[in-house]
């Protein structure tokens, strides 16, 4: 089976995240950066699929030079091969001309299956699994919990407020992960050595036939208009349990009509 | 007066909460045209007429539950094409989200994901990066897609005609292509959404075993709220998964989250961060979780909830 995992290098959630104040885009000198968590375990249900049922992993990321990182760690995971879209003119793309990229890239070197976390932790839009469906016009099935083919048909669950819905395709299909499905695997000292000589191939919007003019911020379908970093919350009142502390909660409570 | 068309979330003939809030904001930017799909319309009629929508567009086809997301986002196409609608209206739950994701592809438009308010030209606002920053941002491309945060504004009734005007539409075949076939309803009694839930009570670690989310429950109940966890107890197995609170999780913006045993880390308080108030049990002082705390007990959470919860009973009895 031939499966791409999509990767997104994204600002540490533990660093100090911002926006750059000339072009309100991620600053991306500002935190340290790191493969998106969701997409460990969309690399994992990768490599358990084609451990199972045989094909290759290949590793598919769109982002500036820095991210051939995030590349390496996946590979280092056991994923076979990537291709790696950096160019400058894709600077503060949306997610709109992100997808349009990445559907670009796909539909040149084909695919049974693409997967993907279910949303990047930096964005938080959960949107990309879909527009991806929509512009290779394959099934959608997003935020599995878990994933189920035999190289032909595919069955997921899809997660709900409710539970999981049980939801059936043929392949080839874009699927979402969600970080119930596995336990993502370490890079071992071999994976790490292996990985080194593992092909990348870059590509430009040249390369894949897209006009710079279409890609990044300008082209971008949205505007931040302003930003601004939230004010700190008004310090509460704490006290300390000496016995009457469940007491004192619901007194609060009752002050702010909950009770 | 332009359209603005607004996505009807409904569990069979009940319009979800957060329709009520998209008819809220809808109203100030422009004339709120609901969109109902599948069954019952004519039994939810009242409640979007209530937030005044002026009509309801309704497509009954079994195709809309059948099949996932993609034959939305084709009526949404169809209709912002037809109506010269101003802008499109979603819930931004998982479902809305994507369904935005495919009208957007379709229509060349941007989408404003998340917003927890709107502003005059249809401005929207969002917090982000854990609710570190707040961003004012708009869609220049395109009709704009909205995706609004579950009850990030209060909804307001208003009477409107709510004339129903049936909708005919061939899904397509390229839409049909993840068929839904089976639904598994876990238990979590009769409790609300959590998504929806005014109230939302949350244990995390300090809980200490799954067991003991039976006290998190019990004080639940005992508010009429929803259950979330942090990830600490997900992953644990403590909670089932779909409950989960924060980054990679469900984000709330109740009207109370009241964090039990929960220490506070980013990836949680990116979930529960604009909430109104915010009460926090926890034994750890210095835990960073108080910083966001209206009221805080520092305090053994399995003798400050009981005791809270039996406060709560009393009241409720006097």
């Amino acid at each position: 089976m031939n499966i791409v995992v999509c990767v997104k290098q994204v600002p540490d959630t533990w660093s100090e995240r911002t926006l750059r104040s000339d072009d309100s885009t991620l600053d991306r000198g500002a935190a340290d950066a790191v493969m998106n968590e969701l997409d460990e375990y969309a690399i994992e249900e990768g490599l358990r699929l084609t451990e199972a049922h045989g094909g290759e992993v290949t590793i598919l990321s769109v982002g500036p030079e820095k991210a051939s990182e995030t590349i390496r760690k996946a590979l280092s995971m056991g994923a076979d091969k990537a291709v790696h879209v950096s160019d400058e003119a894709l600077h503060g793309s949306d997610a709109l001309v992100t997808s349009e990229v990445i559907a670009k890239v796909l539909g040149r070197i084909g695919f049974d299956l693409v997967i993907l976390g279910s949303e990047s932790t930096d964005a938080r839009m959960g949107v990309m699994a879909a527009m991806l469906a929509e512009r290779l016009s394959v099934p959608q099935m997003s935020f599995a919990s878990k994933v189920e083919t035999d190289g032909t048909a595919i069955t997921i669950n899809r997660q709900a407020d409710y539970g999981y819905d049980t939801v059936e395709a043929t392949l080839p299909a874009v699927v979402s992960v969600v970080e119930k499905i596995n336990e993502p695997r370490y890079p071992s000292f071999k994976g790490i050595m292996a990985a080194k000589k593992k092909p990348v191939e870059t590509l430009s919007l040249a390369d894949l036939e897209i006009d710079a003019a279409g890609a990044g911020l300008a082209a971008s379908a949205t505007e931040v208009v302003s930003f601004a970093k939230r004010p700190p919350r008004q310090a509460g009142t704490i006290v300390t349990d000496e016995g009457d502390g469940g007491t004192k909660a619901a007194e609060f409570l009752a002050t702010r009509k909950f009770i | 007066m332009a359209e603005i068309l607004v996505l009807v979330e409904h569990t069979g003939e009940t319009v979800k909460k957060v329709t009520c809030e998209l008819l809220t904001l809808a109203r100030a930017c422009g004339e709120p045209a609901a969109v109902w799909t599948g069954a019952g319309a004519e039994a939810g009629r009242a409640r979007l007429a209530e937030f005044g929508a002026a009509k309801v567009y309704v497509a009954e086809s079994k195709d809309f539950d059948d099949y996932l997301v993609a034959p939305k986002a084709e009526l949404l196409a169809e209709l912002v094409a037809q109506k010269s609608a101003a802008a499109v209206l979603v819930a931004a739950t998982t479902e809305g989200r994507e369904v935005a994701a495919r009208l957007a592809v379709k229509t060349g438009s941007g989408i404003l994901a998340d917003v927890t308010g709107l502003a005059d030209e249809l401005v929207g606002e969002q917090s982000i990066f854990g609710g570190a920053i707040t961003v004012q941002s708009k869609v220049t491309t395109g009709t704009p897609i909205i995706a609004v945060r579950p009850n990030a504004v209060t909804p307001e009734p208003a009477p409107g005609a709510a004339e129903i005007e049936p909708v005919s539409i061939t899904v397509s075949d390229a839409a049909k292509g993840a068929h839904v076939t089976g639904r598994v309803e876990q238990e979590r009694g009769e409790r609300p959404e959590l998504t929806e839930a005014s109230i939302v009570v949350s244990g995390g670690r300090g809980v200490g075993a799954g067991e003991n989310f039976a006290l998190i429950e019990k004080l639940a109940d005992a508010l009429g709220a929803a259950v979330g966890a942090s990830r600490a107890a997900t992953d644990a197995g403590w909670y089932p998964h779909q409950f989960q609170v924060g980054q990679t999780g469900k984000t709330v913006s109740p009207q109370l989250y009241l964090a039990c045993g929960i220490s506070g880390a980013i990836q949680h308080r990116a979930g529960m961060q604009t909430s109104k108030t915010i009460m926090v049990v926890n034994k750890d002082p210095e835990a960073p979780i108080f910083e966001l705390a209206d009221y805080g007990v520092v305090g053994d959470l399995f003798k400050v909830v009981p005791q809270l919860i039996d406060e709560i009973e009393k009241r409720s009895q006097g």
